[in-house]
C-alpha cells in the first residue's frame, strides 16, 4: 500500500493515520529495524526513518542524543536504505526523513533511485523548501516517490499553497514554532494551521512536533488526517535497559497512540 | 576623509549566473547561498530582508548607524604602514594594515552588530541571540544589546568557553547570558545549531544577530553590506597614502565577514589581487584544519549552499584551528563564488605559520594581533616573496590579540600548559 492509500483507508475508517519516527542505526541497525517492526505491528500506519545527520538543527535533545549515538556507531546512508528495505517488506510505507545535505552529497538522482529500489515510499525534507527543489522534485517523480515538505504556524497562505502543491503523500504541519520534542500541550496553532491549509489543498494534512500520548493523538486526530510522533518513540529507546525492552516500549506506545487516532 | 557610511549603501549580489533555476532567486551567489532552513523561519527571514531593504533606503536609519560607527565605535579606523614588519616578513614590500583592531570591542564585529541591533529595534523585537566562536561577535552583540536595551543571549561552544574564558566574563559583565553548547564538536558550528533552535522557537520576540557572511539569505548580503565599510574606507586611505591601489588585499577567512568586508570595495578593481587565508590548523594534510575552501566540497550547512568540510555521506567534519574565530567547517557563500569565479584566491595557513607572524608583528610593530588576523599576516610573508619589494599589500587586521594572550603565552612557552 502506498502512502496515499493509507490515508484513504484511514479516512474510510473515520480515523487519522498514525505516523511513527525513529532514526536508523539506533541503538543499532538491527535494533532500529526491530523497534520499527514492533511499532508497525502495534498499529503505526506510516514509518519515518531518520537519516542521522551531524547538524540536526530542527531536532531537540532527545532525537539529537539518538542520532549522535547512531553516527558514533558508524551509521551512514547505506544503513538507512537497508532499514527502509526491511520496513518496506512489511508492506508499510517507509519514508526517509533527512536534512538536505546528506541527500545532496549522495547525489539527488542516485538517492531517489536507491530509495525507490529499497522499496521506500518517499522522503520528508525539513530544511529543503519547494522553492529550491528543482532537482529533487523531478528525481522523486521519476522514481514515483512521495515528497513531503513542512508548513508552520508562521507560514503565509501563499507559502502554504506553494508547499502543499509540491507535497505528495501528505503535508507535514508543524504544530508549534520550535524543534522536535515532547510537549505537555500541543498548541492551538496546529488546528488553525490545518484549517488554513484545508482551504488550498486536498492532500492529507499530518501534524507533528510535541505529540507523545494517546490523548494528544486523539486531540490532533479531531482535525488532522495524520498524527506524527517522533521524540516519544525515541525516548522509549533511550530510556530502555536493552534494545528488546526499547522495542517493546515503542510497541506499547504505538498501541496507545493507535487507539488515540481512532478515538477522535 | 569620506563619511564612513555614506558609500556603503546596499548592493546586490555579485551575479546570478549559476545552476539552472537559480538565476533569479534572491540571495544566490552563482550556485551558492539560498535558504536551506525549516519553513518556520521563512517568515522571519522575509521580515528581516524587508526591513533591511527599507532601512538601507532610509536616510534616518543610515544617519543613526553612521553616528554610532563614528562616535561609539571610533570609525573611520586608520590604516597603518608597518615598515619594520614589511622589511622582515614581506621582502620589503609596503605593508598597510587596516586597523579594525582599534574598533570598540576590539574587532570588526562591531560594524555588523550595530547595524543589526538597530534593525532589531526597527522590527520591534526586544531580544537578540547570537552565536560566537572566539567570543568577538558575542562581545560585540552583548555590547550593542547593552547600548540599546535589548535582552541578549549568546550561544558559545563549551570548548570555546574554555579557550576564551575572558570573553565569557566580558559578555556577562555586559549583561548577556552565555549558554555553553555541549553538543557535537562543542565549537562554533554547534553554537549556530543551538542559536537556530532558539530562533525557531522564539522567533516572534527574537532577532538572530548572525555574526558572519554565512547562513540563510539575507544574512550573507546583510552582513556583507554592514562590513563593506572596511574596504570602502581602506581603498580611499590607500589611495591617499600611496597614490595608487594596492597590488593585493589579504584577510583571514573563517566564516568570512572581515574578508568580504575588505574585499568588496576592490572586486571591480581587476588589478587588485584578493587573497583569503584559511586556518590550516595542524596542516591540511593532517586532516586537522579549518581550510574549508581549500579542502572542502560544495554542500549545504547552516542554511546555505557553500563549500564545507564534509565526508562522503554529507556529514560535517569537525574543524581544528588554534584560532577559535576561524574554527568553522563552513564559509560564506559569496567566498565560494569568488573562489569558483577566480576573483579571489584562498590558501591555508597553519597554526605554526600564524603564530610566527603573530610574534613578528608584536616584536616589529608593537601591535598584538588577534590570532585570526595573524593568519592574514602569515599570508603576507608569501605574498611579499611573490609580488616583490615594489608591491603594496593591504591587510585587514580584523582584531586585536588581548583575548589571545593566554593561548599565545602557552604556545611560546611563556606560561605552563
Amino acid at each position: 500500500m502506498n502512502t496515499s492509500a493509507v490515508f484513504e483507508k484511514a479516512r474510510a475508517e473515520n480515523r487519522a493515520a498514525l505516523i511513527g519516527y525513529l532514526p536508523a542505526g539506533y541503538p543499532s541497525v538491527a535494533g532500529g529495524i526491530d523497534a520499527l517492526k514492533a511499532m508497525v505491528d502495534a498499529g503505526v500506519d506510516v514509518v519515518e526513518i531518520g537519516l542521522p545527520y551531524s547538524d540536526p538543527l530542527m531536532d531537540g535533545p532527545v532525537i539529537q542524543a539518538a542520532v549522535d549515538a547512531a553516527l558514533r556507531a558508524g551509521t551512514d546512508t547505506t544503513h538507512v536504505l537497508r532499514t527502509v528495505e526491511a520496513v518496506a517488506e512489511t508492506g508499510t510505507p517507509a519514508l526517509v526523513m533527512s536534512y538536505w545535505n546528506p541527500i545532496d552529497r549522495y547525489g539527488t538522482e542516485r538517492f531517489a533511485r536507491d530509495l525507490a529500489s529499497a522499496g521506500g515510499a518517499g522522503a520528508i525534507t525539513p530544511d529543503l523548501l519547494p522553492d529550491d527543489s528543482d532537482e529533487w522534485l523531478p528525481a522523486a517523480r521519476a522514481h514515483d516517490l512521495d515528497t513531503v515538505f513542512l508548513i508552520a504556524p508562521s507560514s503565509t497562505d501563499e507559502r502554504i499553497a506553494l508547499t502543499a502543491e509540491a507535497c505528495r503523500g501528505f503535508v507535514y504541519a508543524a504544530s508549534t514554532m520550535g524543534v522536535t520534542g515532547t510537549r505537555d500541550q500541543v498548541g492551538d496553532a496546529a488546528a488553525g494551521l490545518v484549517a488554513r491549509a484545508r482551504t488550498v489543498t486536498q492532500t492529507p494534512l499530518a501534524v507533528g512536533l510535541g505529540v507523545s500520548n494517546g490523548d494528544q493523538a486523539a486531540q490532533i486526530a479531531s482535525f488532522a488526517d495524520g498524527v506524527i510522533v517522533g521524540s516519544a518513540f525515541v525516548r522509549c529507546m533511550l530510556e530502555a535497559d536493552s534494545p528488546a525492552e526499547g522495542a517493546r516500549a515503542a510497541g506499547k506506545l504505538a498501541a496507545d497512540l493507535a487507539a488515540g487516532v481512532r478515538r477522535r | 576623509m569620506e563619511p564612513p557610511v555614506s558609500e556603503s549603501s546596499v548592493t546586490s549580489g555579485p551575479g546570478s549566473v549559476g545552476r539552472p533555476g537559480g538565476a533569479d532567486r534572491p540571495g544566490r551567489f552563482g550556485p551558492y547561498g539560498g535558504r536551506y532552513v525549516p519553513e518556520a523561519l521563512i517568515a522571519a527571514l522575509d521580515e528581516l530582508d524587508r526591513e533591511y531593504q527599507s532601512a538601507a533606503a532610509d536616510p534616518a536609519f543610515q544617519a543613526e548607524l553612521d553616528g554610532l560607527l563614528r562616535s561609539y565605535s571610533g570609525r573611520p579606523t586608520p590604516v597603518t604602514e608597518v615598515a619594520r614588519f614589511g622589511a622582515e616578513a614581506a621582502h620589503g614590500a609596503r605593508v598597510l594594515l587596516k586597523r579594525e583592531d582599534l574598533n570598540h570591542t576590539g574587532s570588526h564585529k562591531i560594524n555588523n552588530v550595530l547595524g543589526q541591533a538597530l534593525l532589531t529595534k526597527r522590527i520591534g523585537k526586544r531580544r537578540v541571540i547570537a552565536e560566537t566562536g572566539a567570543g568577538q561577535h558575542g562581545v560585540a552583540t552583548a555590547t550593542a544589546a547593552a547600548l540599546m536595551g535589548l535582552e541578549c543571549v549568546i550561544y558559545m561552544g563549551e570548548e570555546d568557553t574554555r579557550r576564551q574564558a575572558l570573553n565569557v566574563a566580558r559578555m556577562e559583565l555586559l549583561g548577556a547570558t552565555v549558554i555553553p553548547v555541549s553538543t557535537g564538536s562543542r565549537t562554533l558550528k554547534d553554537a549556530i545549531n543551538e542559536a537556530l533552535r532558539d530562533w525557531v522557537t522564539n522567533v516572534a520576540t527574537t532577532n538572530y544577530v548572525f555574526g558572519t557572511v554565512a547562513g540563510p539569505h539575507p544574512f550573507p548580503t546583510l552582513v556583507r553590506d554592514l562590513q563593506r565599510i572596511i574596504g570602502v574606507e581602506a581603498r580611499q586611505q590607500v589611495l591617499e597614502l600611496t597614490g595608487r591601489l594596492p597590488d593585493a588585499v589579504a584577510a583571514c577567512v573563517g566564516g568570512g565577514s572581515n574578508a568580504i568586508g575588505i574585499f568588496h570595495a576592490f572586486v571591480d578593481d581587476a588589478d587588485v589581487k584578493l587573497y583569503g587565508f584559511e586556518a590550516g590548523g595542524d596542516g591540511v594534510a593532517s586532516g586537522r584544519h579549518a581550510a574549508t575552501i581549500t579542502a572542502g566540497a560544495p554542500g549545504v550547512l547552516h542554511g546555505a549552499r557553500s563549500y564545507l568540510l564534509q565526508d562522503e555521506f554529507g556529514q560535517t567534519i569537525e574543524s581544528h584551528s588554534i584560532s577559535a574565530g576561524l574554527d568553522y567547517p563552513g564559509v560564506g557563500p559569496e567566498h565560494s563564488w569568488l573562489k569558483d569565479s577566480g576573483r579571489a584566491i584562498y590558501q591555508p595557513v597553519d597554526d605554526a605559520e600564524a603564530m610566527e607572524a603573530f610574534r613578528l608583528l608584536c616584536r616589529t610593530e608593537g601591535i598584538i594581533p588577534a590570532i585570526e588576523s595573524a593568519h592574514a599576516l602569515a599570508g603576507v610573508r608569501r605574498l611579499g616573496a611573490e609580488l616583490g619589494p615594489d608591491a603594496v599589500i593591504l591587510v585587514n587586521l580584523s582584531g586585536r590579540g588581548d583575548k589571545d594572550v593566554d593561548t599565545a603565552a602557552k604556545w611560546f612557552g611563556l606560561m605552563e600548559q
